[in-house]
């Protein structure tokens, strides 16, 4: 067995892989992207702060998204979001007199296509404000970028604490991950009554591992105890060691911060191998796909999240049935926090004198006691939005609401 | 005792998964010298062929499903061996490489069409129940843990006898000793190569079926499959690559430290963090172990290089 040869080709397979995908979903976004047709649209090059947008003709938003890959139902539902959001602006008038337009390029949940995709919304579509990510780690490729060349740039709903550190043109209107495991300790101890939890999280995921140290850290300060903490790589769900150790230490509950994609079959999976403490989730267990690949195993769980769709706000209701109305589903979180984004840039747009990058950065950053659809919140000196949670259980495979959690 | 057995079921149901994709590489590498890097995607089509050809079948027609995947992954297979390879038989190999790295890529994203598979994960929950068959000692058997081994257990025996004790089998490994020579004593080497592919494909569905019942599905072009070919390729290398015997025997090892070892020594260090961490160490840690002291692999035989 020559093994240097098969290294080589190991490494020559992985970096083809890269071109060939960044080739494919280069087509792809070929159709989905629509140039803005004002008068100046030309003038596409130019640095930094000194591209010229054009001043009259649409106002064109970027988006960039996970349209395809693992976890394209985030960047689905926040793309639906988010264009329903901007056609009811544009039914009432627009912002300042102008039509909004929607350019979304789709990143395949991939840090180089994130990157590539923010360059290719500032410097080919002329975006005066950049929308995106989902994921932490996407955001974080795609937000120098953004902040390098002077767009305000709003991430509807990445949560690690990193990413509005990256510079003062990111916001975000979600809450962040220290929030979120504080919300699953506090509801696990004072709800659940939970003494003992065992974690068991994705050691590929930033977005996991963090949220299981914040976890950790706020259910021992709360006087519980952690009974086991086991590692899984995303994707490798041969993990019966894992459940059994689980099993053994007799945990209360069980802390599993993962995606849906990998959540939904752990689940099923500690059911068989006869686990039946009750599982506890973040909000990387949004969405549709996940009742369906854990089955009945999925009923009686519960995980944090920014919104449920039946909560009893006027706001809420309102949102739920024009986006049911409009794409015959029901809206997730993460639409939710994708429609708060558009209106939250809208309201920052009107406000500011012009929608120059530093304009519009400021309004942004002055945004107070802002009404959505997740709740009302308020932008703080980080950038972050300051706001409460909700904890969702799944019941006979639907989200019912079981508690709001304030800091 | 209990926590032992169910370890050891564990175990042996992860090495009959591995075992059948395992076969697959070493089947091809030791006919045509060459690894064929499009294995992990039949593996995948295979899995999605089975949820898809399940989902529209009763309960009780599951070994159709079987039948019907492993057919039609080998005809996949004949197919891409007949296009792909087969033109570049007298080629430099690594050419052939690059081409096997084509239609890697090729199958991943034709699969990930929605006129095929799609890009959302696909779970078995809706489909079939992955219930009790027997209860001993306080140990649960399930379907799909019986399922695996038995299937693994059958089909490598079959195999065996196959390559062994007929006359195709002394067929394939007269063309795998010298191509040339065998094509001298009337084997038809084409048909000998095509059957190789047909079998290794059909091996690979099998695998695809067991995985997608035992682990869910995530779209063709998830990372997941190519760490599931990588597996089942070390396990083939660790027990020496062309050896259909040793493939099998890599690949119970390569269960046994990433199931079993890794079961006792994270508990044994459940205060150490890390320790919990090092699943797929294991794995890649016992590649090179074996490289270092038996780099023909555990049954391989040593090949002297003539200069």
């Amino acid at each position: 067995m020559d093994l240097r040869g098969w290294l080589d080709t190991t490494v020559c397979k992985a970096s083809l892989a890269l071109i060939a995908v960044a080739a494919i979903a280069g087509c792809n976004n070929m159709g989905a992207e629509k140039k803005a047709n004002g008068s100046g649209a030309g003038s596409a090059t130019g640095s930094a702060g000194a591209t010229v947008k054009p001043e009259t003709g649409p106002i064109v938003i970027g988006h960039f998204a996970s349209m395809t890959g693992a976890q394209a139902t985030f960047g689905i539902s926040t793309d639906r979001a988010i264009r329903l959001a901007v056609k009811e602006r544009n039914a009432k008038g627009g912002v300042k007199g102008r039509q909004v337009e929607v350019v979304t390029i789709d990143d395949a949940g991939k840090q180089t296509e994130a990157a590539t995709a923010v360059t290719r919304l500032i410097n080919d579509s002329n975006a005066v404000a950049i929308l995106g990510e989902v994921a932490s780690s996407l955001s974080l490729a795609g937000g120098p970028i953004a902040q390098k060349a002077g767009v305000p740039m709003v991430s509807p709903s990445s949560t690690n604490p990193d990413v509005t550190d990256v510079g003062d043109y990111i916001f975000r209107v979600c809450f962040l991950d220290d929030f979120q495991g504080w919300v699953v300790a506090k509801f696990a101890f004072d709800n659940l009554k939970a003494k003992k939890v065992a974690i068991l999280y994705d050691q590929s995921q930033a977005y996991s591992s963090g949220l299981a140290d914040f976890f950790e850290k706020a259910f021992k300060q709360m006087g519980g105890t952690i009974a086991t903490r086991q590692a899984y790589t995303g994707g490798n769900l041969e993990i019966s060691s894992q459940l059994q150790q689980i099993k053994n230490a007799n945990p209360d509950a069980i802390f599993l911060p993962g995606y849906y994609s990998d959540a939904g079959t752990i689940i099923r999976k500690a059911r068989e191998a006869g686990i039946k403490a009750v599982f506890l989730g973040g909000d990387g267990w949004d969405s549709e796909e996940l009742p369906k690949i854990a089955g009945d195993a999925i009923n009686g769980n519960y995980f944090a999240n920014h919104y449920a769709p039946e909560e009893p706000r006027p706001e809420v209701k309102d949102f739920v049935e024009k986006y049911r109305k409009e794409y015959s589903s029901t809206a997730d979180g993460l639409a939710a926090l994708g429609y708060d984004a558009a209106l939250v840039l809208f309201d920052a747009m009107e406000r500011a004198p012009s929608l120059k990058g530093a304009d519009l950065r400021d309004a942004l950053a002055a945004t107070k006691n802002f009404t959505g659809v997740t709740g009302t919140f308020s932008i703080d000196k980080n950038r972050n939005a300051q706001k409460s949670a909700v904890i969702v259980e799944y019941k006979d495979g639907k989200q019912i609401m079981a508690a709001r959690i304030e800091k | 005792m209990s926590d032992l057995l169910q370890t050891t079921i564990n175990t042996l149901a992860v090495g009959g998964l591995y075992a059948l994709i395992a076969l697959g590489y070493t089947l091809v590498y030791g006919i045509l010298r060459f690894i064929n890097f499009a294995h992990s995607d039949i593996v995948a089509w295979g899995g999605w062929l089975a949820l898809t050809v399940a989902s529209s079948a009763p309960v009780f027609a599951m070994p159709a499903v079987l039948l019907i995947t492993m057919a039609i992954c080998a005809l996949m297979g004949v197919s891409i061996e007949f296009l792909a390879y087969r033109p570049l038989r007298k080629a430099p190999r690594l050419n052939v490489l690059i081409t096997a790295i084509g239609v890697s890529l090729f199958l991943q994203n034709v699969g990930l069409l929605d006129k095929f598979f799609g890009n959302r994960p696909k779970g078995i929950s809706a489909l079939l129940a992955n219930d009790v068959l027997v209860t001993v000692a306080g140990v649960e058997l399930r379907l799909f843990d019986a399922m695996t081994i038995v299937l693994a257990i059958v089909l490598v025996v079959v195999l065996e006898r196959l390559v062994y004790g007929t006359k195709m089998g002394r067929a394939m490994r007269a063309v795998s000793f010298d191509e040339r020579t065998a094509s001298l004593m009337g084997i038809n080497v084409n048909v000998v190569v095509s059957l190789t592919f047909a079998i290794g494909s059909a091996l690979a569905a099998a695998g695809g079926l067991l995985f997608a019942f035992r682990n869910d599905l995530r779209q063709t072009a998830d990372a997941s499959w190519v760490l599931l070919g990588l597996k089942a390729f070390v396990a083939a290398v660790v027990g020496g690559i062309g050896n259909v015997r040793g493939a099998a025997a890599g690949a119970l090892l390569i269960a046994f430290v990433e199931v079993f070892v890794h079961r006792y020594i994270s508990a044994l260090f459940s205060g150490t963090q890390w320790v919990a961490q090092l699943q797929d160490v294991y794995v890649f840690a016992i590649l090179i172990l074996v490289l270092m002291f038996r780099p023909s692999g555990l049954l391989g035989k040593a090949t002297v290089e003539k200069v």
